[in-house]
């Protein structure tokens, strides 16, 4: 359909002859080490089945839209896994959330019949009408009635059936949920509340089905937002979240709940919030991302390997707020080069306030400016999406740029 | 006022034909005297108000209606807005059509008060027969001549029903059976109970209906043709009319190259 389109930048890239020669003699291209969730070591020990089917795991990709899904492996010390995606394993964080928790209740428009993802499928069969219910289509109330029960001791997982609709629920998440505790000098909370939404592009959202508003809320002390790269980050970061005692927004990439197919345990395991996870280490250039985007910066760095001869070492930020600055600082003092992307628009988005950060407290390490590839300075546009995304041409543009300052 | 089959299918999928240059989509379509659907539901109720106030401040006798459904009378936007044409004898027709179900839920579970022709407390309701066509058209012109009369506003509940599902990721029948459905078409389609009424009272003939159903399939799939062969707009548009002025430069995004000129397109239809 865009065919006869071609940025630049994709012109550029595509046809290597144009690629300048590197001015800078230090350069080796080094080979990358990939490394798997939390930097746990591959299993090559077992049963010949096992071995088969890790392989089978690493090979069987989904393609879908920008990117191609790259599915996270657990070792077998983590027990019984089970094939799951993102929206079965965000279902099953709950209900292990609600089996455990007497007090935890989940409301939102149609959850009752599963929710418009079917993220709720089955809990109010299983937990019962007083526990998983449908509230009417009012999201300042959901968000209000939400922190009431909140403070009230219940624990509340909220949902927002798109981020697109959170802004109702603005000020009461902004100015009663994030602030409550600080008022009252800490003689009460809201801390057991977390807002579930899904965010994010999905090919045909347009305006007010793709929108990523993370860095509405990260302007916002009081509040914790994480978002999960796959199936099993989303369980141990949703649990993490219900369980935590500040209250949480979880965005869920929408694209990702039927396409981030993986085996994730069957058991109740929680996943830190605040910590970055390195998915890919590499010597020159630092590629950060979170949900989506994380699965287009993998290829990014395996097409900047083949084309530019450079490692990239790709993190996936995972928490937005509070974002965890050590592993973000760390690498970019290895690499010297940062490119951040994101799907939100490119004024005040969180690369922003990672970029001036990282400036700060690395800049006689930088090598070259930090680059972020973001969504343009316009709403989230309707048939102009393929031209709105970061894709995997405009990061490694981006990623050309900073290697070649 | 209103938009041809070609605008609407058009915007539809996207194409430059459509009445917002395919830049809305389907919740998106705006022509002259029509202010848009809104993906936001709930948020065109205040904006009615306020356009309410537009008419009677001007003085053109002209009234506001605007539309919502079962689902958005909950939210709190629509009490704001009540109040406030109330308050200010605003000439406002405010129409709730209640099909029964805010996507998944049903009004029982959604609203304590399932009589939404009620819920503007001091608003005057009127409860029509939203699948009678004549009662609907009969309803609109008392309420039309009451705002003009300076008596507005009015609410209006449509009692209609939605026969598939609220959208793509909806099938329709998780939350209630096929049978209601059917039995729904069978008894109370507005169409087919019209075409009865008429053909009953002598006014017209099938074979007549029949020859105007098949004039207007053949309109319409032009227009499904036209639309379907109708080109997107260029990529220039993508930073297109976001400001009126543009004080900020060419729009970023991108690391480089793909930055766009801001560029104003067409004449607005409300411009003074």
């Amino acid at each position: 359909m865009w065919s006869h389109v071609t940025p630049r930048c994709v012109q550029c890239i595509k046809n290597k002859s144009f690629v300048r020669p590197f001015h800078k003699p230090s350069f080796q291209g080094k080979s990358s080490t990939a490394s798997q969730v939390s930097n746990r070591k591959q299993i090559t020990v077992g049963p010949l089945q096992n071995r088969i089917s890790n392989v089978l795991q690493q090979w069987t990709r989904s393609y879908s839209a920008h990117f191609t899904y790259v599915p996270d492996t657990v070792p077998s010390s983590e027990g019984e896994t089970v094939r799951m995606n993102l929206f079965q394993a965000v279902n099953n964080a709950m209900d292990i959330a609600l089996a455990s928790d007497p007090t935890a209740i989940i409301f939102g428009e149609d959850v009752a019949f599963g929710g418009v993802f079917r993220c709720t499928l089955n809990l109010q069969e299983k937990h019962g009408k007083d526990r998983v219910f449908n509230t009417p289509l009012c999201e300042q109330g959901i968000a209000g009635f939400g922190i009431g029960a909140a403070v009230a001791g219940a624990t509340v997982i909220a949902e927002m059936q798109f981020a697109d609709y959170i802004f109702p629920a603005f000020d009461q998440i902004v100015n009663e949920a994030a602030k409550f505790r600080y008022r009252c000098g800490n003689e009460f909370d809201c801390g057991r509340l977390t807002f579930r939404a899904p965010c994010g592009a999905v090919g045909h959202g347009a305006l007010y089905h793709s929108q990523s508003p993370e860095a509405y809320f990260a302007h916002t002390p009081g509040l914790k937002i994480v978002m999960p790269r796959g199936a099993v980050k989303a369980k141990g970061l949703l649990l993490s979240c219900i369980r935590s005692n500040d209250p949480c927004i979880f965005f869920e990439p929408k694209i990702l709940y039927r396409s981030a197919v993986e085996q994730v345990p069957t058991r109740d395991y929680e996943l830190p919030i605040g910590k970055a996870d390195i998915l890919l280490e590499g010597e020159n250039v630092t590629l950060l991302g979170w949900g989506t985007q994380v699965h287009v910066l993998r290829e990014v760095a395996q097409l900047a390997q083949d084309r530019l001869n450079v490692t990239c070492e790709v993190i996936d930020l995972v928490t937005i707020q509070p974002w965890d600055r050590e592993t973000i600082y760390n690498s970019v003092v290895k690499t010297g080069r940062l490119v951040i992307a994101h799907e939100a628009p490119l004024n005040c988005g969180l690369g922003a306030e990672i970029a001036a950060s990282v400036q700060k407290e690395c800049f006689l390490n930088l090598e070259a400016p930090i680059q972020r590839v973001t969504g343009h300075d316009t709403p989230f546009p309707h048939v102009f999406e393929p031209f709105y995304i970061p894709d995997k041409w405009r990061c490694l543009e981006a990623v050309r740029a900073a290697v070649e300052f | 006022m209103g938009v041809p089959v070609f605008g609407v299918l058009a915007e539809l999928l996207g194409r430059k034909g459509g009445c917002a240059r395919g830049k809305g989509g389907s919740m998106h379509m705006y022509a002259p005297n029509f202010y848009g659907g809104n993906g936001i539901v709930g948020a065109q109720v205040p904006l009615g108000a306020g356009l309410g106030f537009a008419h009677k401040y001007k003085g053109d006798g002209g009234v506001n209606i605007s539309l919502y459904g079962d689902g958005a009378a909950n939210q709190g936007q629509l009490f704001e807005a009540y109040n406030m044409a109330k308050l200010w004898n605003l000439p406002c027709i405010f129409v709730c059509e209640n099909n029964g179900y805010g996507m998944g839920t049903s009004a029982e579970r959604a609203s304590a008060n399932v009589n939404y022709y009620t819920r503007g407390d001091y608003v005057p309701g009127i409860w029509v027969d939203g699948m009678d066509v004549l009662a609907v058209r009969e309803a609109t012109r008392f309420a039309k001549q009451l705002c003009v009369d300076g008596q507005g506003p009015v609410l209006m509940e449509t009692a209609t029903y939605r026969y598939s599902g609220h959208s793509m990721s909806d099938p329709g029948t998780s939350y209630r059976t096929r049978e209601e459905i059917q039995e729904v078409r069978q008894s109370r389609d507005p169409i087919t109970s019209f075409k009865d009424k008429i053909i009953n009272a002598g006014l017209t003939t099938a074979e007549e209906l029949k020859n105007i159903d098949n004039e207007i399939r053949v309109e319409v799939d032009k227009a499904t043709k036209d639309a379907k062969a109708d080109g997107e707009i260029s990529l220039e548009e993508l930073a297109a009319d976001i400001y009126a002025t543009n004080l900020d430069g060419p729009v970023r995004g991108l690391v480089s190259g793909d930055t766009f000129k801001h560029i104003n397109i067409g004449a607005q239809v409300n411009a003074k």
